[in-house]
């Protein structure tokens, strides 16, 4: 099964729900796919480096081109530009599509690959961890989202999914077996869970809600989520001990009594759901 | 024009909160929100829309059924994965390049444009606003930020004021990139956890590579007093001025519910702080 764990809002809680209910669980692949801003190894150890993510992009042949252009208009992101006598190329806007190798005439355009993060692995126990790091100065996470979803698993597959409802989280919620949506009780929380709803239904795919720092704000996530039919299957209080615990970078299901269960049982729940 | 960018790296560190503060005190700003995909901005300054305009994002492919023959070579081509086992687009994935109009050997596949968002142009009690919203699983959020800002400026030429405050996305990626180009300053929103230290980290790093100058505001810093002077000594060792750091307190989300800034919300513990820090960054965005 693919669980992504999924939010609209940043910091609302993901990374604590990921990396806690695999914690709790024991054996299971977490895979954090926030390639931005990876979190989840922070909680869990020091991964080492499994292969580079690489995307194509172009190289021109300056002997066989003839400015003819037609590179420069095909491309729909304008990294190409020929201005006789030159070409132009800008390499932060390519989408790495291969469209100008392919519609070079005198086939001058070839592609290289092009590093533009990499993916991490450990064993920590009996969970398989990966994560990936886009370079700093990349504009694309995707691609680095889906080396990620190549990744072979038996059983269960945690996802953490990057904040938002753009390109990168389509790529996470790919071929998922269920959405759990962390939010707070919070105007903004509720603003961004509705978003996240309408992404992950028109992808037709089950949904669930872990309110966390449960009683800081006010009962609009609740409201909602009883007028739309939507689970709330897990609540996580708002907890001095829990925000300290996250500060350092600790997992707190095996710290603070009663918590292991709890995630537990929110994974019994989300399988009986799945079924 | 002076444009002062709030970033994070990690979301949920209270970027919107206090770029809404910051509203409040600035000597008339332009403000833009320019986290197009999970805007949070309009629900403490409830704009008032007065222009309403169709973003175009990037083209779409669309197959003609008739011409179709099912050889799936369009779907070999396309490196987005946005054409499934039976040769139908997956709307959602498809990135507008148009590879598979020319690898097409029977001229099936066309491109259209489509309509990925909305921007507005609206009017706020604390000045006038840019802001957007994408639609449902759609792609282009760079270009939709690209449109926001272009808006915002016309805002300021045409209301005649010279500070832009832009509420910027989480990440370093895309939109993160596409807000951040050819602003004067950039406030970086850290919280004393190991994800804030490990996310600013990254953010400096970006502003680095863009050459803009960045400084760091330490919030909710009493949740970790230790972890928060480690951030501070590690701006220290990076050149990194911190112009402040903010207590945790009920009060922001109070403020949040009430949708008014923490300085409209008039409350004794945060207001204060806040000031001091604005005092230092509309030094900073003003280039003083």
């Amino acid at each position: 099964m693919k669980l992504v764990v999924a939010s609209g809002k940043g910091g609302t809680g993901k990374t604590t729900v990921s990396v806690n209910l695999a914690v709790s669980l024991g054996k299971c692949t977490l895979v954090d796919c926030d390639v931005e801003e990876p979190n989840d190894a922070l909680f869990l150890g020091d991964p080492r480096h499994l292969e580079d993510v690489t995307v194509l992009v172009p190289e021109f042949d300056l002997e066989k081109c003839t400015l003819c252009g037609e590179c420069a208009e095909f491309c729909r992101y304008k990294a190409i530009a020929t201005i006789p006598p030159k070409l132009l190329y800008f390499d932060e806007l390519c989408h790495s599509c291969g469209g100008c190798a392919i519609i070079c005439p005198v086939d001058a355009v070839s592609e290289k690959p092009k590093m533009i993060g990499e993916v991490r692995t450990m064993s920590v126990g009996d969970i398989d961890f990966y994560d990936g790091r886009l370079s700093i100065g990349e504009p694309a996470a995707s691609p680095v989202i889906r080396r990620l979803n190549a990744v072979d698993y038996e059983g269960l597959a945690i996802y953490d999914s990057p904040p938002g409802t753009a390109c990168p989280v389509l790529e996470t919620l790919k071929r998922a077996d269920f959405a759990l949506l962390v939010t707070e009780p919070t105007p903004f929380g509720l603003n961004d869970l509705k978003l996240a709803v309408d992404v992950v239904r028109a992808m037709d795919i089950p949904i669930g809600v872990v309110i966390n720092r449960d009683g800081i704000g006010d009962s609009g996530v609740e409201d909602y989520c009883a007028e739309d039919g939507i689970e709330i299957m897990m609540r996580i209080p708002e907890d001095r001990r829990i925000a300290e615990l996250y500060s350092e970078g600790r997992a707190f299901a095996d710290v603070l009594d009663g918590y292991g269960d709890m995630f537990r049982g929110l994974m019994a729940r989300i399988e009986a759901v799945v079924r | 024009m002076r444009q002062l960018l709030m970033l994070s790296g990690k979301g949920g560190t209270g970027k919107t909160t206090l770029t809404a503060a910051f509203a409040s005190l600035a000597d008339s700003p332009v403000l833009a929100d320019c986290d197009v995909d999970a805007a949070d901005l309009h629900l403490l300054l409830q704009p008032d829309v007065k222009e309403r305009m169709g973003f175009r994002g990037m083209e779409l492919a669309v197959k003609d059924l008739s011409r179709c023959i099912d050889c799936g070579i369009c779907r070999d081509s396309c490196r987005y994965d946005s054409i499934d086992e039976n040769n139908n687009i997956i709307e959602e994935m498809c990135e507008g390049c148009a590879v598979c109009t020319i690898v097409c050997p029977e001229g099936a596949m066309r491109m259209e444009p489509r309509i990925s968002g909305d921007a507005y142009l609206s009017v706020t009690r604390l000045g006038p606003m840019s802001h957007a919203k994408l639609f449902t699983a759609e792609e282009a959020s760079g270009k939709l930020v690209a449109m926001v800002r272009k808006n915002a400026s016309d805002l300021a030429e045409s209301w005649g004021r010279d500070l832009i405050i832009i509420d910027g996305p989480p990440g370093i990626g895309c939109p993160v990139i596409a807000s951040i180009a050819g602003v004067n300053q950039v406030c970086v929103v850290t919280e004393p956890t190991v994800s804030g230290a490990h996310d600013l980290s990254r953010v400096i790093e970006l502003c680095r590579h863009f050459g803009v100058p960045a400084c760091v505001v330490i919030n909710r810093c009493d949740i970790n007093a230790g972890k928060a002077d480690e951030i501070a000594a590690w701006c220290d060792e990076n050149d990194v001025e911190v112009v402040g750091r903010v207590p945790y307190d009920t009060a922001a989300t109070a403020s949040m519910i009430a949708q008014e800034t923490l300085i409209e919300h008039d409350d004794a513990v945060l207001a204060p702080k806040v000031r001091e820090v604005w005092g230092r960054l509309e030094e900073l965005a003003y280039g003083r």
